[in-house]
């Protein structure tokens, strides 16, 4: 048997994203002992990379928003498919964990009056992102990393978990490798969080990044917990398109929340040709109109290129399809149209967007002060994941938390710009505030040696095969062939056709990762961590494809070209994927939970 | 297609030799693709870090053509292609495996610095603070901890002080919390003495490979020598500022 080292924490953090970061947090200052388990460095997870903001219904810079407008926008944007709970919770807390962060050192952008200035954002029916330029998410996770390496927490760098352990039906611990070392360790628990973040990276577009394989989606269907809402995968309407190199690097949102306007190839601002009927009161009728709302006229309503990201999405696509598009298949976004309205516009656009700025003049010899960038969808964020208890974060399995990305409900058919970041703050405070008490008041747990010699086995495989001639075939080829399937086949627009061949070539992928071979020795070994993930990036693909096959109709990020309308009936229910007891994946659809009347009534109120 | 040779160091925890390689060159392709594509096609098992690949986590850094750069945010063709392309790991650090070293010092030096200590919260429970008071000190905190003005300051790379300097990433972080509106603590004896900032005899290298472009030297690291003089030669200021607890703006 192969050796491994052995450790015990009440609390294991699985992610060091904000969402871990704050359950860690949590869990340390409810005192009990906490491990955090990374396969990056610490401060250099996904969330490093957001741009936009944290929306947080301060009410710094319109007075009128209050936790209510939030929570009715959040359920409006995810088409009322939200765990109502859920983003309950979110809408009136994230305020109290935005302000939670300057406590720990934060440093974020002002307004006049020297408190948090907050900015527009699609779906946002007032100013409400709290910002630092366009680099939010190195704020968010630096302040939690600074802050948190002084809990007492124990963080394990560069540790990649490929299986979770279970006692009897409660679980029990993981088993994880050691990158630089290639060695193994088993971690027992009490009670652990998944914080793993999202899916991007199983997709050829995306603007994920590398770590983004879906593993804690995985990790928890492998042990048996339900996956909902997994047909809702968020594709950003603004990707970078050119060159190729780029493709997909993400065009933060604050663009267009700055001023920034879509046009077609005729200088067509197509946005305002398709407004959809729920958003149609609270959007523009004008080029005026809009443009007053982005200078904070608090009459104006806002421009079409803040709708929700599904719709620009589609609409992008829309142009592109009918030959409208920009020369390397995108649209036009333009900033640097707003010299015609403020004098000094190339400094104000190097200000409030550095990192755009630099980033198409690095990457793209573009430079945004001066002229238009070219833009198109990319994979970004997925809104299913696993179940959980709204208030505890707990998922159908006992002991197992999951916050952030990885966990589902809030967000619904598809998630507000913004509603991340503080979705982490908030549901990663919960989970490790309710993990750390089940901890508490569960007892030990017990290690099955037969699942550690299991996983040890698992891991080994692909450099087993290296000797044996077998197969072969090294990992990233059977995670490009992926990767372009699912970017083919489960992408923007669906039918049946197209998902039920995904699903058919899903198999024989399957059949050719469980081939793969790799060289080299355990140390720090990228196709050996590939030939790992392909696990979890299947999954990820299988469920995908089977939620969008299930959902018969259009609805949020999930459109389906054979059933192009909203159906009521789906209006209720979201589709769970689960591993049967034959280990096969069956879907299952249960009824969405049912807002209580005192928030339909805001939900009313706030039309 | 354009080709590039790329001549890649690889080995094991400091021995190794450079090995060749030759890939295609797409457009805008930068030095990250490149060892990604060699990686798929040639060698499967090539170590290197990376994440984000859009410059925003400070992951992918490396000494490329023998300067400390971040790879996804280094054009190919910017780095001439008529030659072979050099990439090697950063020498300021224990090498792992091919392109990868161990950072793990930068973060155990992170935890010995004074954590933030705020003032107390306003009546409304948040806090006041002008956007001019809180520019300089966002300047430093668009630091990814990339860690190359680590690998180029002399102090560490060529003179090994790892115990007694913290080297330019933490005197920015430093500065940072000195110059922050809320921060309430104070640093400047340990700046002095274990954080070492006298060992940095501003040659500016630091600054010039900082990919957020942070003034490392002037902004950073002068005005935080400027402060330890001060409290060294001004007694009086001294006790002004113990009794504070903050020192006095210069
Ligand atoms: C470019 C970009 C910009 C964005 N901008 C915004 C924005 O402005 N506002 C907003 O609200 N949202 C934004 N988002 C979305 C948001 O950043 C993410 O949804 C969020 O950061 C996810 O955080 P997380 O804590 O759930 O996980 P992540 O930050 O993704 O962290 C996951 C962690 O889990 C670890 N991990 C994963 N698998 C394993 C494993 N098997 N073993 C060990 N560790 C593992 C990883 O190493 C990492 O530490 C943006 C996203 C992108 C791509
Ligand atoms: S200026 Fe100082 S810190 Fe920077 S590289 Fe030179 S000696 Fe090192
Ligand atoms: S100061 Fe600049 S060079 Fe140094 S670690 Fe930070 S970002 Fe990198
Ligand atoms: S991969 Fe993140 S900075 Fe290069």
């Amino acid at each position: 048997m192969a050796s491994y080292e052995r450790r015990s924490f009440d609390v294991l953090v699985i992610g060091a994203g904000g969402a871990g970061l704050r359950a860690c947090i949590e869990a340390a200052a409810a005192g009990v002992t906490v491990g955090l388990i990374t396969k990056t460095l610490l401060g250099k997870a996904h969330t490093v990379m957001a741009e936009g903001g944290i929306a947080a219904a301060l009410a710094n810079v319109d007075e009128r928003d209050s936790w209510k407008v939030h929570f009715a926008d959040t359920m409006r944007g995810g088409q009322y498919l939200n765990n109502w709970r859920m983003a309950e919770l979110h809408a009136q807390q994230s305020p109290d964990r935005v302000r939670e962060l300057e406590a720990w050192g934060a440093l974020m952008d002002r307004t006049d009056r020297g408190k948090i200035l907050q900015r527009n954002f699609g779906g946002h029916a007032y100013p409400r992102l709290a910002h630092v330029g366009d680099r939010t998410g190195l704020e968010l996770i630096r302040t939690l990393q600074d802050h948190g390496v002084h809990q007492g927490i124990e963080v394990f760098n560069e540790y990649t978990v490929t299986r979770l352990l279970k006692d009897g039906g409660r679980v029990s611990g993981c088993f994880a490798y050691d990158r630089n070392k290639g060695s193994f360790i088993v971690f027992e628990a009490k009670a652990l969080i998944l914080a793993t973040g999202g899916v991007g990276r199983a997709y050829r577009i995306t603007s994920n990044s590398w770590e983004c394989t879906g593993d804690g989606h995985s990790l928890a269907y492998e042990a048996g917990a339900d996956l909902i809402d997994m047909e809702f995968i968020q594709f950003h309407p603004t990707g970078m398109v050119w060159p190729p190199s780029a493709e997909g690097i993400l065009v933060t949102e604050g663009v267009r929340g700055e001023g920034g306007v879509l046009r077609n190839s005729e200088g067509r601002r197509f946005m305002f040709d398709d407004i959809p009927p729920l958003y149609r009161d609270q959007t523009a009728d004008t080029e005026e109109e809009g443009w007053r709302y982005v200078i904070g006229d608090r009459d104006a309503r806002r421009p079409p290129e803040l709708l929700t990201r599904d719709h620009v999405a589609r609409c992008i696509l829309r142009e592109v399809r009918e030959g409208r598009g920009s020369p390397h298949g995108g649209a036009f976004l333009d900033i640097s149209w707003i010299r015609e309205k403020i004098p000094s516009s190339e400094e104000h656009i190097r200000r409030k967007l550095p990192s755009m700025y630099h980033q198409f003049m690095q990457l793209a010899n573009v430079d945004i002060t001066k002229e238009p960038m070219e833009v198109g969808p990319t994979t970004h964020y997925v809104m299913g994941g696993v179940r959980v208890d709204a208030d505890t974060q707990m998922s159908t399995v006992e002991g197992l938390f999951a916050a952030g990305e990885v966990a589902a409900g809030l967000h619904g058919a598809n998630r507000l710009g913004g509603n991340s970041l503080s979705d982490l703050l908030v549901f990663g405070k919960l989970a490790g505030e309710h993990a750390a008490d089940f901890a508490k008041r569960r007892g030990t747990v017990s290690l099955d040696e037969g699942e550690i010699d299991l996983a040890a086995r698992e891991a080994l495989a692909p450099l087993d095969r290296r000797g044996e001639g077998v197969g072969g075939e090294g990992p990233y080829q059977v995670q490009f062939a992926l990767q372009d399937l699912l970017q083919e086949k489960v992408g923007i627009v669906r039918d049946a056709e197209r998902v039920t061949a995904a699903l058919h070539e899903i198999q024989g992928l399957k059949a050719r990762a469980s081939g793969v071979a790799v060289n080299g020795s355990r140390e720090y070994n990228p196709g050996w961590h590939t030939a790992l993930d392909l696990k979890h990036m299947l999954v990820i693909g299988e469920a995908a494809a089977r939620a969008a096959l299930t959902r018969t109709e259009s609805r949020g990020a999930h459109t389906r070209d054979d059933h192009p309308g909203k159906d009521p009936e789906w209006g209720k229910k979201n589709v769970v994927v689960r591993r049967s007891s034959t280990g096969e994946m069956e879907v299952d659809t249960i009824p969405c939970p049912v807002i209580p009347e005192h928030l339909q009534q805001i939900i009313r109120e706030q039309g | 297609m354009d080709k590039a040779t790329f001549k890649i160091w690889r080995g094991h925890a400091g021995d190794g030799a450079f090995e060749t390689f030759e890939t295609d060159v797409w457009h805008g392709m930068v030095v990250l693709d490149a060892v990604r594509a060699i990686q798929a096609e040639q060698a499967p098992d090539l170590g290197v870090r990376w994440n984000c690949k859009a410059g925003k986590c400070g992951s992918c850094s490396a000494e490329v053509n023998g300067m400390p750069r971040l790879m996804c945010m280094t054009r190919v063709r910017e780095m001439g292609m008529d030659k072979p392309i050099t990439i090697e790991p950063l020498h300021t650090f224990p090498h792992v495996r091919d392109l990868v070293t161990d950072v793990s010092w930068n973060f155990d030096v992170k935890k010995r610095i004074k954590p933030f200590t705020p003032a107390p919260r306003d009546a409304d429970g948040s806090w006041t603070m002008a956007q001019s008071d809180v520019v300089r000190p966002q300047e430093f905190r668009k630091c990814i901890e990339c860690f190359l003005c680590q690998d180029v300051c002399h102090v560490l790379r060529d003179h090994r002080r790892y115990d007694d300097f913290v080297g330019p990433r933490y005197l920015v972080h430093l500065a940072q919390l000195e110059m922050h509106p809320l921060d309430t603590g104070d640093r400047l004896d340990e700046l002095r003495t274990e954080h070492g900032v006298g060992y940095c005899n501003i040659t500016k290298c630091c600054t010039k490979v900082c990919p957020e472009g942070i003034t490392i030297t002037d902004n950073a690291i002068i005005p935080l020598k400027e402060r330890v003089v001060d409290r060294a030669y001004d007694p009086l200021r001294k006790l002004v500022q113990i009794v504070t607890k903050k020192p006095a703006r210069s």
